[in-house]
C-alpha cells in the first residue's frame, strides 16, 4: 500500500493481510448501495404488482376477444345462406329444391342443407313462440352453403343464376356481419391498448414519484458518493437497479397472478358451460381459456414492467443529478 | 495542485461569506486550516472539492479551470482527492470493509481486486477486528478511522479532512496527526480543517491558514 509507509504499517498491516483471504470470503456480501427494504419500497411493489394483473388483464381479455373474433369471422366465412320468399304462383317447396340444386352444382361448395318448412318455422320460435299456426304467414326458407376453403367460388356467377332461374331468392354471403364482427374486435383491441396504455402511464407516473422519494430519503447517500468519486451513471444504475428489483417482484406477484386468474376461470367457465350464462360467454368469448401465446404475453408483459420501473427511475435519477449540479 | 484566485462565495442574495480567497496548495504539502466555528472552513474545503461553485474568482484544479470542466471531469478530478468528514459520513447499512471499499466500488473495480488492500488498511488503522461490523456498533474513533481509511484507500494525491480529531481522545488524535504526517512523508498534500491549537502545535512545519472575517490569513 503507497500510502502507509514507516513502522506503522510494518506493525500492523501484517497481521491482518495475513487474514485478509479467509477474511475476504465472508467480507462480500454484494450489499446494494440503495438499502432494499423500506415502506415506500413495499408500497410500490403492490402498486406495480396491481398495475401489472391490470394490464395482464386488459390484454387477455383483448387476446381472448381476437381470438373469439377470430373464431367468429372463421365459422362465418365458411358459410353462406340462400334465402328463398315466397312468391304468389310459385310453390316454395320446388324453388327451394330448384334453388338447392343450382348451388350443389356450382363449384367450391362443399354442403347444401335446405331447411325444411317445419325448420324453417322454428328459426321463428324464440319471437313468436311456440303453439302459433305459422301456416298462413309467408315464412321464408332457407338453405345453408357450406363452402370448401381448398377451392375458390365464383360468388357473382352463383347469385345471378339464382336470380334469373328462382325468383324471390337471395344469397347473403355475411360479408355485412363479417364487417361488423371485424370491427367491433379492432375496436374491444383498441380499447384494450387504451387502457393498457393508460395503466402503463400511471404506473410510470408512480415510478417517478417513488424514485423521487427514494432519493430524498437517500440524499445523505447520493452526496456520499458524489464525494468518494461516483459518477452520475454509477448513482442512476444503482437506484435502476434497486427499482428494477422492485418492479421485478411486483411484476412477478402481479403477472402471477393474472395467470391464475386467467387459468381459474378457464375452469370455473368450463364447469358452467352447460348454463345458459356459460353459454352466453362462451359465445363472447369463446372457452375464455388463454392459450399459451396468451399467458407467454402475460409474462412479457410481467418482465417489461420490471424493465421500465428500472428504466423510468434511471431517467429520473439522472435528471435530478444533473439539477443537482 | 490547487489555486484559488480572487474567489468569493454568497448564498443568494446575502453577504459574501468568503471574500478574496487567494492561495495555493502545492504537491506534497502539510497545512491546517483554522479559524472560530463558523468562519466557513467547512464551506472552503466543499470549494476545493468543487461541491459548492464560487460565485466569482477561479479555482484550478490539477491545472485546470474549474469552471470549464463538465460533470465526469470533476467526477475523475474528485478520485485524486480523499476526503474525511467531520460527522464521518459512513452508509449505515454497509460495513466498515464496505464502506471503506466503497470509493473503489465505485470506479466499477471488482471487489476481489480490492479485498487484500482495504484488508491491509483497515488492519494499519486499528480496525481489523470491526471489518464486518455496521457502523451503528462503532465507537466515535472507530468512525472515525473508518473515515479516514476510506480517504485513504484511493491514494489520494490530496487528502481534505474536516475536524478529524474532534471526536477522539488526545492520544488517539496524536495518533491520528502522525497517521497524516506519514501520509504527508509519502507524498500527499494534506489540508486538516481544525479548531485544535493542541494539535497544530505538534506540527511545527505546517503551513496554518486562518479563515476570520470572511478573509483567509496564510501563515507560513
Amino acid at each position: 500500500m503507497v500510502v502507509v509507509t514507516g513502522d506503522a504499517r510494518g506493525a500492523k498491516g501484517g497481521a491482518s493481510s495475513a487474514k485478509s483471504e479467509p477474511a475476504g470470503r465472508a467480507l462480500r456480501r454484494d450489499m446494494p448501495l440503495v438499502p432494499a427494504a423500506s415502506i415506500a419500497g413495499r408500497a410500490l411493489v403492490t402498486v406495480v404488482a396491481i398495475m401489472t394483473f391490470l394490464a395482464a388483464l386488459t390484454a387477455g381479455v383483448a387476446i381472448l376477444i381476437a381470438d373469439a373474433s377470430h373464431d367468429w369471422q372463421d365459422d362465418v366465412s365458411h358459410e353462406m345462406t340462400i334465402q328463398v320468399r315466397p312468391t304468389p304462383g310459385h310453390d316454395l317447396e320446388a324453388e327451394t329444391n330448384a334453388a338447392a340444386v343450382i348451388a350443389r352444382k356450382a363449384s367450391g361448395i362443399l354442403a347444401v342443407e335446405p331447411y325444411s318448412k317445419t325448420e324453417s318455422e322454428k328459426l321463428l320460435q324464440p319471437w313468436l313462440g311456440s303453439g302459433l299456426d305459422l301456416g298462413d304467414l309467408p315464412v321464408p326458407r332457407l338453405i345453408v352453403v357450406k363452402l370448401d376453403p381448398a377451392s375458390s367460388l365464383d360468388l357473382g356467377a352463383l347469385r345471378k343464376t339464382l336470380e334469373a332461374q328462382v325468383p324471390g331468392v337471395s344469397l347473403d354471403d355475411h360479408r355485412m356481419w363479417m364487417a361488423r364482427l371485424a370491427s367491433m374486435a379492432h375496436a374491444t383491441v383498441a380499447i384494450g391498448l387504451v387502457v393498457f396504455v393508460l395503466v402503463l402511464t400511471a404506473m410510470m407516473l408512480a415510478v417517478a414519484f417513488a424514485t423521487l422519494g427514494a432519493m430524498a430519503g437517500n440524499r445523505e447517500i447520493i452526496e456520499i458518493l458524489h464525494f468518494v468519486g461516483a459518477a452520475d451513471s454509477f448513482i442512476s444504475g444503482q437506484f435502476q437497479r434497486h427499482f428494477f428489483r422492485l418492479g421485478l417482484r411486483g411484476g412477478a406477484i402481479g403477472g402471477g397472478l393474472a395467470i391464475l386468474f386467467f387459468f381459474v376461470t378457464g375452469h370455473v367457465i368450463g364447469w358452467w358451460r352447460a348454463t345458459p350464462g356459460g353459454e352466453q360467454i362462451e359465445a363472447l368469448f369463446g372457452t375464455f381459456s388463454l392459450h399459451l401465446k396468451g399467458y407467454a404475453a402475460i409474462l412479457v408483459i410481467a418482465a417489461a414492467i420490471a424493465v421500465i420501473t428500472g428504466f423510468v427511475s434511471r431517467i429520473i435519477v439522472f435528471r435530478h443529478l444533473r439539477r443537482l449540479n | 495542485m490547487i489555486t484559488f484566485e480572487n474567489v468569493g462565495l454568497r448564498y443568494g442574495m446575502g453577504n459574501e461569506i468568503l471574500k478574496d480567497l487567494n492561495f495555493r496548495i502545492a504537491p506534497q504539502s502539510f497545512q491546517f486550516l483554522t479559524g472560530p466555528s463558523g468562519a466557513g472552513k467547512t464551506t472552503l474545503l466543499k470549494l476545493i472539492l468543487f461541491s459548492l461553485k464560487p460565485t466569482r474568482g477561479m479555482i484550478s484544479l490539477f491545472g485546470r479551470d474549474a469552471a470549464t470542466l463538465d460533470k465526469d471531469a470533476i467526477t475523475s478530478l474528485r478520485r485524486r482527492i480523499g476526503v474525511v468528514f467531520q460527522d464521518f459520513r459512513l452508509l449505515d447499512h454497509l460495513t466498515t470493509y464496505e464502506n471503506v471499499g466503497l470509493p473503489l466500488r465505485v470506479q466499477g473495480r471488482e471487489e476481489a481486486t480490492y479485498r487484500a488492500e482495504v484488508v491491509e488498511l483497515l488492519g494499519w488503522v486499528g480496525l481489523g477486528e470491526r471489518m464486518h461490523v455496521l457502523p451503528a456498533v462503532l465507537s466515535g474513533g472507530e468512525k472515525q478511522r473508518a473515515a479516514i481509511a476510506r480517504a485513504l484507500i484511493v491514494r489520494p494525491e490530496l487528502l481534505l479532512a474536516d475536524e478529524p480529531t474532534g471526536n477522539v481522545d488526545p492520544t488517539l488524535a496524536r495518533r491520528l496527526l502522525r497517521l497524516f504526517m506519514e501520509l504527508h512523508k509519502s507524498g500527499t498534500s494534506v489540508v486538516i480543517a481544525t479548531h485544535d491549537l493542541a494539535l497544530m502545535d505538534q506540527f511545527d512545519g505546517a503551513r496554518r491558514l486562518v479563515l476570520g472575517d470572511s478573509r483567509l490569513h496564510i501563515y507560513d
